[in-house]
């Protein structure tokens, strides 16, 4: 995090009725990062990006923009302004009008003549400078999204929100708008703020990730870390897929955790940190489909092939671990080793797994 | 709950200053026919069921009442079955003339009833149809087609008319698929139109003044009754009008939202 | 869709019961009612002809064209009367009234006096507004005045305050239809971008509701343009209305050819009318594609 936040959310709650969106929440987001609220629909990244642009006010908390305590500040006195999900064009307006209306505000700082300029501009930079005279009703879906962002960026905000921005797009055209974002905030230095469910959207555009579950943060760090170095198995499997296998804890050999796999074999894991596991508990180990090299040799995950499955570049293989009751999957790159387009089902196949890729959770009761 | 602003605060005093303009009078209406006294003025003269008694006891307001509820009922009947086959015809079938058959249904929704009224009249004499009952019960199930075409076709731009292709492509013909898939699904509609239909026809006017012959109806007689001044037995039946009306809304907001 | 030919002409039996009826009982009795406009009146009886002096007479007579005149300014202003009254309302339910639940309650409530009947809704008000009625007496017995005032009954002010009383729900349901048809995200879109309620309603919502508001005032004018009940209870002389002129061409008057003619007028206005929303709304439906 850069040293100046520039949104701080402070204890906020927000409750819909009985219903609690927002259990106690407290972050913050520094000047000029790509953040991103990451999160299964119904976890509260709606209302918290909701909160922040001055459309639903907390419970109890405090929200601060740039220094100011905005809490209670309406959204058309807050220095923020929101990317929507369905866009939400003025349809009885033009491109170039819905673009303008920002500016026409009372007390706005921008002459009258300067507007058009300003539109020109703004347009210009989301690649729509022949677009200004038509109806929003006559764009394309890509298009509706660049005016959207033009809109909200001609006001200047100090941070931009952004609200599931392409989920409305098809999948081509959601890397083109991925790429455009990642340039406008480079371009434009100001802080972008997105809600996303969509996890390689986020691993691809943030800088950090704040990622949420019914209504809790349940882990906030940059794309690396989540990928890396997962709190939980929650997050382990929403960041990237992970095989969650349940196990039993031995013990700390040397600078590995031993941990007996259902089948009895044994699989050591770099320890990190002081783990705090019991031996003889019951834990959940975590190992990324990517992570699995069909090989022999030391640390074996072994199992039984139920299917696989053609990926174009590479082969999803779905196994049965010995011993677990849930199939677990392993990426194969295509044509490697095993020649695993011949693999037969009920076949056993075994898979070395480097002691470091290997993630050991405690075993929450559900 | 979030606090209200000032002018916010102001639009819910408008909103039952409203509220109350549309409901005063009907309350006026029901005090004073209990209202001991011939003139319907303050400050009020004591409790009385005079007045209903007086309607119990005026045959011919009764009379007038018996052939509403039979214009009516009649009227509803017809243009429902009417009206359902004309919506049919408009949601299925392409044809020339189309637009002109149903802008001329929904045209007495919007026409001053006295135009249609005379309308008739000018067609019903030339055609030899005596100003009766049943030119009553024939003008309202026209002019009302509009009330069940618009209703119902609204109904069916909603069904999903592959629904239509499962039935027949599981077996049934037309007419099975029209008792067991169409009906079903546009009978809040109907439901809905027979009683706005009903509640017309009962509180009709000006079609029936044209077309009407000795025999005259509940709206008819009060009209005629209050051209010359105002009795108390009115507020009475018009207390119990409301009443019922009042009753059958009930009714249908129930009847309506339980199909959901 | 192909289907046997037997099977189409079962469907073309059962269908040509509500074209020939509409056909035979609607629309040829209006082409009908157009037809005897041109018709002569030899006292007692109208002789079918085609001369366009029943139209004259409505336009040079004073007698017709200040009935005709008078209700166009009446209609107007319950037209008017009732935007004032219904726009408020309905925005009041879509923006402001948060409960679901309360806002269909009082939605309901301003529908439900439709259900009651139209001539009693009328009466009641020849009741409060009467020389002896309710508001005089009720103003009398609090001392407010201490003889009846006649401002109230028999004027044109009575009529529109009746007129709008039976005609304000439907001047209410098409704007509500409009402004709950407006998506929220434009409301919150155009605050976001620093414009505050006042400047939303101007620029938003307004615009976007006109649909709404064109359909609800064409209903109310059109309805209130062809009343004869309101005239005859509260009225009085100078309240002729031109309902009241057709009524007493069939009646009294016995001028069948000069009545159609004046219902031909007023269809074809109704008719002006609806064609002109139609293309009014249309404008509106393509904004909000």
């Amino acid at each position: 995090m850069s040293s100046r936040p520039i949104v701080t959310l402070d204890g906020v709650t927000k409750s819909f009725g009985s219903f609690k969106a927002l259990h106690e929440t407290s972050f913050s987001i520094g000047e000029g990062e790509f953040v991103t609220l990451l999160g299964p629909s119904g976890c509260g990244k709606t209302t918290t990006l909701r909160l922040i642009g001055g459309f639903e006010l907390p419970t109890s908390g405090k929200i601060g923009i740039a220094g100011q305590d905005v809490t209670q500040n309406p959204p058309y006195r807050r220095p923020v302004n929101t990317v929507f999900q369905d866009y939400a064009l003025f349809p009885h307006m033009t491109v170039a009008e819905n673009v303008a209306y920002g500016l026409t505000v009372r007390g706005s700082t921008v002459a009258r003549s300067d507007i058009p300029g300003q539109v020109a501009e703004v347009l210009d930079m989301v690649g729509l400078s022949q677009m200004g005279g038509k109806r929003p009703g006559a764009l394309s879906g890509g298009q509706k999204q660049r005016v959207a962002m033009a809109r909200a960026l001609i006001r200047k905000p100090r941070v931009l929100l952004l609200d599931e921005p392409l989920s409305a797009l098809d999948v081509k055209l959601r890397e083109v708008m991925q790429v455009e974002l990642k340039r406008l905030h480079r371009e434009l230095g100001i802080t972008f703020l997105m809600v996303t469910h969509d996890q390689t959207e986020a691993l691809a555009l943030s800088n950090r990730i704040v990622v949420m579950e019914a209504g809790r943060i349940r882990q906030i760090g940059t794309p690396n870390d989540l990928y890396d170095r997962p709190f939980s198995p929650y997050v382990a499997d929403f960041i990237g897929a992970t095989n969650l296998i349940e196990a039993r804890y031995l013990g700390r050999e040397a600078e590995f955790d031993v941990i007996a796999l259902p089948g009895g074999a044994h699989l050591r894991r770099k320890a990190a940190g002081n783990g705090g596991f019991h031996p003889g508990s019951t834990v959940l180990i975590g190992i990324r489909p990517e992570h699995l090299r069909p090989a022999g040799g030391e640390n074996l995950l072994q199992g039984r092939v139920v299917d696989t499955l053609f990926h174009g570049d590479s082969i999803r293989l779905e196994f049965l671990p010995d011993g677990a009751n849930q199939p677990a999957f392993a990426q194969l790159a295509r044509g490697a080793s095993l020649g695993a387009e011949d693999l037969m089902p009920g076949q056993p196949i075994r898979f070395a797994v480097a002691p470091e890729d290997v993630m050991l959770f405690a075993k929450v009761a559900a | 709950m979030k606090q209200l602003l000032w002018w916010q605060k102001g639009m819910v005093g408008f909103v039952f200053g409203v509220l109350a303009f549309l409901y005063l009078p009907i309350v006026v209406l029901v005090v004073f026919s209990f209202n001991d006294s011939k003139v319907t003025s303050f400050p009020l003269a004591g409790f009385t069921w005079h007045w209903y008694q007086a309607v119990f006891a005026n045959t011919q307001m009764l009379t007038a009442l018996k052939n509403s509820l039979i214009v009516a009922l009649c009227a509803t009947g017809l243009t429902l079955t009417i009206g359902t086959l004309a919506a049919l015809v408009l949601d299925r079938h392409e044809f020339p003339g189309k637009g002109l058959f149903r802008n001329a249904i929904l045209l007495p929704l919007s026409l001053p009833g006295l135009v249609t009224g005379i309308a008739m009249l000018n067609f019903y004499k030339q055609i030899g149809i005596p100003q009766s009952l049943t030119a009553v019960v024939i003008g309202h199930a026209t002019a009302l087609l509009g009330v069940v075409v618009s209703q119902v076709m609204a109904r069916l731009a909603k069904t999903d008319h592959r629904q239509l292709e499962a039935s027949a492509d599981l077996g049934a013909g037309p007419v099975e698929t029209f008792f067991r898939i169409t009906l079903p699904s546009i009978r809040p509609a109907i439901l809905g139109a027979g009683l706005l239909s009903f509640t017309l026809s009962f509180d009709e006017i000006p079609v029936t003044y044209f077309l009407t012959g000795r025999d005259i109806t509940l709206p008819i007689y009060i009209y005629s009754t209050l051209r010359r001044g105002i009795t108390p037995e009115i507020n009475a039946i018009g207390s119990m009008i409301v009443l019922v009306s009042l009753l059958l809304i009930i009714l249908s907001v129930g009847l309506l939202r339980d199909r959901k | 869709m192909r289907r046997p030919a037997s099977s189409i002409l079962k469907t073309a039996g059962l269908f040509s019961l509500p074209l020939g009826w509409t056909l035979l009982l609607l629309i040829v009795p209006y082409l009908m009612m157009i037809a005897v406009s041109f018709w002569t009146r030899q006292f007692p009886l109208f002789v079918p002809d085609f001369q366009f002096g029943n139209y004259v007479q409505l336009f040079s007579d004073p007698q017709y064209t200040t009935v005709i005149l008078r209700t166009l300014k009446i209609a107007a202003m319950v037209t008017a009367a009732a935007l004032v009254l219904g726009y408020p309302l309905a925005y009041f339910l879509v923006f402001t009234l948060r409960s679901e639940r309360l806002r269909n309650l009082v939605y309901m409530a301003v529908i439900v006096p439709l259900w009651v009947s139209y001539l009693l809704r009328a009466y009641t008000w020849k009741i409060i507004l009467g020389t002896d009625g309710a508001l005089n007496s009720a103003l009398m017995s609090l001392g407010v005045i201490d003889a009846p005032l006649d401002l109230f009954l028999y004027n044109q002010a009575a009529m529109v305050i009746t007129l709008t009383y039976i005609f304000v729900p439907f001047m209410v349901m098409p704007i509500y239809a409009v402004l709950e048809n407006i998506p929220k995200g434009l409301i919150e879109a155009s605050e976001d971008l620093g414009i505050g309620p006042l400047g939303t309603f101007r620029h938003v919502i307004a615009p976007l509701s006109l649909g709404g508001v064109v359909a609800g005032a064409m209903m109310t004018f059109c309805l209130s343009f062809g009343d004869f009940v309101a005239p005859v209870l509260v009225g009085g002389p100078d309240g002729i209305m031109v309902a009241n002129l057709l009524q007493t061409q069939f009646g009294a008057a016995l001028n069948w050819p000069l009545g159609s003619a004046l219902a031909t007028l007023v269809l074809i206005m109704v008719l002006v009318i609806l064609g002109l929303t139609g293309w009014a709304e249309r404008a509106s439906a393509r904004n909000l594609r």
